[in-house]
Formats: C-alpha cells, sequence, structure tokens
C-alpha cells in the first residue's frame, strides 16, 4: 500500500510536470497546428538561468522568477524569429523549423555550459521530506502540487474570462474569422507562447528542482512526453492537455513500479504506445472534439 | 530552348553520368580509404534523403525517424550476413536457430527492408488515419522504441555496447549501384500515377479526395517504400562501417536525413544529391573547429557543438529564405539521369552540332 501511494505521488508529480508542458503545447497547436519541438526545450532554458541566477548569489524568488522571465523571452522570440516568417509557408515547414530550433537551443546550451549533466541545487528549505505513515513527501512535491493547481486555476481562468483568453479561443477555433473579428492574431500567439513559456518555466524548473540535475537535451524528450499527452488528452483543448498529462504521468509511474524490470526499460516506449493505441481507439483524444479545419 | 547548354543532352550526360562514374572509379582504386569512405556515405546519405523526400516532399507526411528505420536494416542485415561462428563468439546468449542464419548480402538488406516496411505499415496505420502531423510525433517516438528494443536485448543485438564484426559488403562500387538504383526506382514512382496522385495529395488534398484517391492509403504507402528505402541505407550503412551500435540511429542522426532533405530540396528527388553533399561534408570541415584552434597565436578553446549550431543555423535560414532548397522545384539532376533522350540524344547529329555552337559561342563571348 505504501508502495502504491510512493508511486501515486511520484505519478502525479510527473503528470503535473507532463501537464503543465503539454498546455503550452496544446495551446500553440490548437492556434498555429505547430507541432513545436522546441517547447520542451524552454525547461532546459529556465533551468538553465535559474541555475545561473542562483549561482549569482541572488536571492531564491528572484532568481526563479528570472529564470521565467528568460524563458518567456526566449519563447518571444522564437516565435518572432523562426516561426513568423513561416507562418503563411504551412504548419510542415514551421515544423521542421522547430526541430531545428531545439537543436539550437540545445547545443548553444551544450557549447556555454558544457554537454555533461550538472546538480542543480535549490536551497535546504525545498528538500525538506516528510514522513507520513512510512510515505515519503518532500517538500518539492507539495510544492509541484500547490504551484500546479494554480497555474491551472489561473490559467483556465485567463483562458474563460479575459479579453485575450476569448480572442485566443477565436483563433484556435477559425483563425481567418478571428482576424477578420478585428483580433490582432500576432499579439495573440505572442500571448499563447509566453503562457507556454511561462508554464515550460515553472515545471523545467520543479523537474530539476526534485531531479537534481540537468542536462542541454533534458527538455526534448519530456517535451515530447507531453505532445503525447496533449494528443491523448485531446489536442486544442486545456482541460484534454491537463487530464492527459496526469494520466500519462500517472501510467508511467505505475508501468515503472508495477511491472516486472525486464519491461521497465521500455518505459519511454511505451508511452508511445500508449499513444497508438489512443490513437486507433480515439483519434481526436480521449477529450477532444472532432478537427472541423480538417477539410 | 533546344540550344541551351543546360539541354545538350551531351552536357547531360557528362554532368550526371560520367563524372559521378569516375569520381567513383577514382575514390575508389587511386584516392586514401577515407575519400572512398566519405563518399560512400554521401551515397548513403543520398539514398536516405531520397527515401525521405517520398513521404516528406510528395505526400506531406512528415517522418522525422528515418533512423529508426535505419536501425531496422542495420541490424537486421547484419545478423543475416554475419558468419555463424564470428556471431556466436560476438553476441552471448545469441539463440542457435538465429545464429545459424547465413544468407547473401543483397538478399539480407532486402529482407531488412520488407521487415521495416510492415513496421511501417503497423505503425502508420492507426497514425495517419488520425491526423498527418502526429505521424513527426510518433516517428521520433519510433526511433526512441527501437534504440530501447536494441538496448535491452543484448542475447541478439549485442545491446547498447553495439555490434561488431560485420562483413564489409558495402564497398563504394556496390554502394554506387545501389544507389542509382533507388534513385530510378524512386524516379518510376514518381513518374507513374501513383506519384502524381501523391503529389495531387500534397498539392491539394480536398481535391485529391474528390477525384477519389484515397488519401489514407496513398500516404500510408508512401511510408511504407520510405521505410523500405531507409532500411537499404541502414544496411548498407553497417556493412559499409562493419560495426554498429544503437547511439548512431537515433536524434542526431534523424535530424541529419531531415536537413538534408530540406536543405536540398524536399519536393524534388534531385534535392537529396545536393543536400547529402552539404551535410556530409560541412560537419567534417567543422568539426576541427570544435576541437579548439590556434589564431594569431590566441587559443580558441573547444567548442562543443559549434558545428551542430552552425547546420542547424543554415537549416533555419534556408527554410525561411527559400523554401523550396538548392534546387527549387526542378529535378533536373535525376531527371536528366534517367530520361532515355539523353542517351538517344548523343547519337543524334544535331546535339553536337549545338554543342559545338555552344562552346564556339562561349568563347566568342570571352573575347568582347
Amino acid at each position: 500500500m505504501d508502495f502504491f501511494i510512493t508511486q501515486l505521488i511520484n505519478g502525479l508529480k510527473m503528470g503535473s510536470i507532463y501537464a503543465l508542458v503539454a498546455i503550452g503545447y496544446s495551446m500553440v497547436y490548437g492556434i498555429l497546428r505547430l507541432v513545436n519541438f522546441a517547447h520542451g526545450d524552454l525547461m532546459m532554458i529556465a533551468t538553465y538561468g535559474a541555475w545561473m541566477l542562483i549561482s549569482f548569489k541572488l536571492p531564491i524568488g528572484v532568481s526563479l522568477g528570472g529564470a521565467i522571465v528568460i524563458t518567456v523571452i526566449f519563447a518571444v522570440l522564437m516565435e518572432r524569429l523562426a516561426y513568423r516568417p513561416l507562418r503563411k509557408g504551412g504548419s510542415e515547414t514551421t515544423l521542421m523549423a522547430s526541430l531545428a530550433v531545439s537543436t539550437l537551443l540545445q547545443n548553444i546550451a551544450t557549447l556555454i555550459f558544457s554537454p555533461q549533466n550538472q546538480a542543480f541545487k535549490l536551497p535546504d528549505f525545498f528538500s525538506k521530506t516528510y514522513s507520513i505513515k512510512g510515505v515519503q513527501l518532500s517538500m518539492m512535491n507539495i510544492i509541484t502540487f500547490a504551484v500546479t493547481i494554480v497555474l491551472l486555476v489561473v490559467i483556465s481562468l485567463v483562458i474563460k474570462k479575459t479579453r485575450a483568453g476569448m480572442a485566443m479561443r477565436a483563433c484556435s477555433d477559425n483563425m481567418a474569422a478571428a482576424q477578420l473579428m478585428g483580433i490582432n492574431v500576432n499579439n495573440i500567439i505572442v500571448f499563447a507562447f509566453s503562457i507556454g513559456g511561462v508554464l515550460a518555466a515553472t515545471a523545467g524548473i520543479m523537474y530539476s528542482g526534485s531531479y537534481t540535475s540537468f542536462s542541454p537535451d533534458m527538455g526534448f524528450m519530456i517535451g515530447i512526453k507531453a505532445f503525447v499527452a496533449a494528443v491523448i488528452g485531446g489536442i486544442g483543448s486545456f482541460g484534454g492537455a491537463a487530464l492527459g498529462g496526469l494520466v500519462l504521468g500517472l501510467l508511467e509511474m505505475f508501468f515503472a513500479g508495477y511491472l516486472p524490470s525486464s519491461v521497465t526499460s521500455y518505459r519511454t516506449a511505451c508511452v508511445f504506445l500508449i499513444l497508438i493505441v489512443v490513437l486507433l481507439l480515439k483519434p481526436n483524444g480521449l477529450f477532444g472534439k472532432s478537427d472541423e479545419r480538417r477539410s | 530552348m533546344k540550344g541551351t547548354l543546360k539541354n545538350n543532352s551531351i552536357f547531360k550526360f557528362i554532368i550526371v553520368v560520367l563524372l559521378p562514374v569516375l569520381a567513383v572509379i577514382i575514390c575508389h582504386n587511386a584516392m586514401p580509404s577515407y575519400y572512398s569512405m566519405m563518399i560512400s556515405l554521401f551515397l548513403i546519405n543520398v539514398i536516405l534523403t531520397a527515401s525521405l523526400n517520398l513521404t516528406n516532399g510528395f505526400t506531406g507526411i512528415f517522418n522525422i525517424g528515418q533512423a529508426g528505420f535505419m536501425a531496422i536494416g542495420a541490424y537486421i542485415s547484419s545478423l543475416l550476413t554475419m558468419e555463424p561462428n564470428i556471431k556466436a563468439a560476438r553476441i552471448s546468449g545469441l539463440p542457435q536457430w538465429i545464429a545459424n542464419i547465413h544468407i547473401p548480402f543483397p538478399a539480407a538488406i532486402i529482407i531488412a527492408g520488407v521487415i521495416a516496411m510492415l513496421i511501417a505499415m503497423i505503425i502508420g496505420f492507426p497514425v495517419l488515419r488520425a491526423r498527418g502531423d502526429y505521424l513527426s510525433v510518433i516517428t521520433l517516438g519510433l526511433v526512441i522504441i527501437i534504440k530501447a528494443v536494441i538496448d535491452n536485448n543484448p542475447q541478439i543485438t549485442n545491446g547498447s555496447k553495439g555490434l561488431g564484426g560485420i562483413k564489409g559488403y558495402a564497398t563504394l562500387p556496390v554502394i554506387f549501384i545501389v544507389t542509382i538504383l533507388v534513385l530510378f526506382i524512386l524516379y518510376r514512382i514518381m513518374k507513374s500515377s501513383f506519384g502524381r496522385n501523391m503529389i495531387a495529395i500534397r498539392d491539394d488534398e480536398p481535391a485529391a479526395v474528390s477525384l477519389g484517391i484515397n488519401v489514407t492509403r496513398y500516404r500510408l504507402l508512401s511510408f511504407m517504400i520510405s521505410a523500405f528505402f531507409g532500411a537499404i541505407g541502414g544496411g548498407l550503412w553497417a556493412h559499409l562501417y562493419k560495426s554498429i551500435a544503437p547511439s548512431f540511429f537515433y536524434f542526431n542522426e534523424s535530424f541529419n536525413i531531415v536537413e538534408m532533405s530540406v536543405l536540398g530540396g524536399m519536393a524534388t528527388l534531385s534535392g537529396a544529391i545536393p543536400g547529402a553533399l552539404i551535410v556530409t561534408f560541412l560537419p567534417q570541415l567543422l568539426a576541427n573547429l570544435e576541437s579548439g584552434f590556434t589564431i594569431f597565436g590566441a587559443t580558441v578553446p573547444p567548442l562543443y557543438g559549434l558545428s551542430n549550431i552552425i547546420m542547424s543555423l543554415i537549416f533555419i535560414l534556408v527554410i525561411i529564405f527559400k523554401r523550396t532548397g538548392i534546387t527549387g522545384n526542378s529535378d533536373y539532376i535525376v531527371n536528366s539521369m534517367f530520361d532515355k533522350n539523353t542517351y538517344i540524344g548523343l547519337f543524334k547529329k544535331q546535339t553536337w552540332v549545338d554543342m559545338g555552337n555552344i562552346v564556339k559561342s562561349m568563347f566568342s563571348h570571352k573575347k568582347i
């Protein structure tokens, strides 16, 4: 039972991280039909940013806030420099570009820092652990859950209640019509990338905080899995991405915890098998609606 | 039109037939083995890129996991061609029935190709039914899955340590002939109604559907064909380097193949040639920078990742400023290579007269 709860906590933690990254993916995909492979690398940028600012002996709050700001700047620059010039060229070319942007970011980090894994250390406050009836619960886990819930609530309010959020939903329904209604599509896309940046940065810092090590390619794989989560949940839908992330995180952790070790080395591989199965049974994802834009 | 240099059969013959054949003969016989190795690698890259163009450029679905099919081709063909006693010595715990298999190289790479094709069918069917752009994610997943399978089955693949002792069947002439053959088959496919339907899907999917073209079926078939040739490329690769490891066929390789395809021009088969040329040779030059160098007495420290940075910058710039790649939309190289008029033209008197005029006019221009 204790083992079950430990895996549950791990799964929820991983799931929260997937969910945060998946929402960013899903928003950008919803508007631009772009699988932004560089989205996961924003996590890496946030981690390196936080690590650098912490090593400058800045207060922890300032460092983490600064890291988020840096990440948002990168996310917006990415859109402005690489994706906007391509917008008329169709989603395929942007997809290729995002692959190149991802390689570029990873290699810039390799060049400036080092290709090796580095240790990521947050102040001791974060590594406190509580033991409740034999189940270990670290401060980092509690923070991860709390931050994820707060962010999910805030973002869903922004999307549902504010004008910018409404404009964003309009763009993802029908970009041309939204433009005719006087919505500045460029601003909305920048807005979506910024929100995605904030979420990915938070996820990145929390991920590195709990696994205490980071490397230039850390974000790529998580990013891809988060995209899978978004597809499983139903891409383009906010709740779908969040739920898909949680489902994927839980599935992955229970898979790793309960199956014999000869199978668990296929943990990452199994994520894609889940995707194939979901696409076979429910092509629009578990919570998605059908895509009217297709023909 | 008839009299221009570009359309002259003799010119075409020299550029696309004579020069490559001479280059291969010279490299094979007279140059250090490093060059023959690089040319072989370039030709394999041409196969991989041309096969990728079939999906990425022609049917508008995005396979970015060609390295996965390469891995399938490399491992299966190597296991089939290695001699039983070498296999048993290299891989501990190899099941007897696999160790006993020993078949000729051409059959081995074709079997490997067919298996890759079946795998492409299995993963392609559910994904292509849903939405084309999910395929890119699934193919990336395929790269991961295949690496996991190879890493975790050391009793067959020797695991992450890699597999050595493969016979070097893929010499430069062999690779050259296979490359030409692959290009020819792809060229015939593109000229057939199958190829024209694929282009119709790419250019206007709703229109193609209304003409009764089964989009999913064509996409799936193109994906399968592409996987087949990807595995052939991987098989040649294994028998060129004589040792393989799962890490060779990972994201980096996959990304390189996409890069070749985009730089050269995805929409043409010819694009594979300049694309592969740049991506095969430029990083070799840039690699010298990476290990650190001295310039005017100042020592530059090793710059890890520099060549990848430059390559991906070139990639982004090409996509933004010349989306159709180097060849644009002209399939000149492959068309002139396989068009029978190129060869018929050699025996026509008019061609030689034209060529004479062109040469004359070139020299007369110089005098002015």
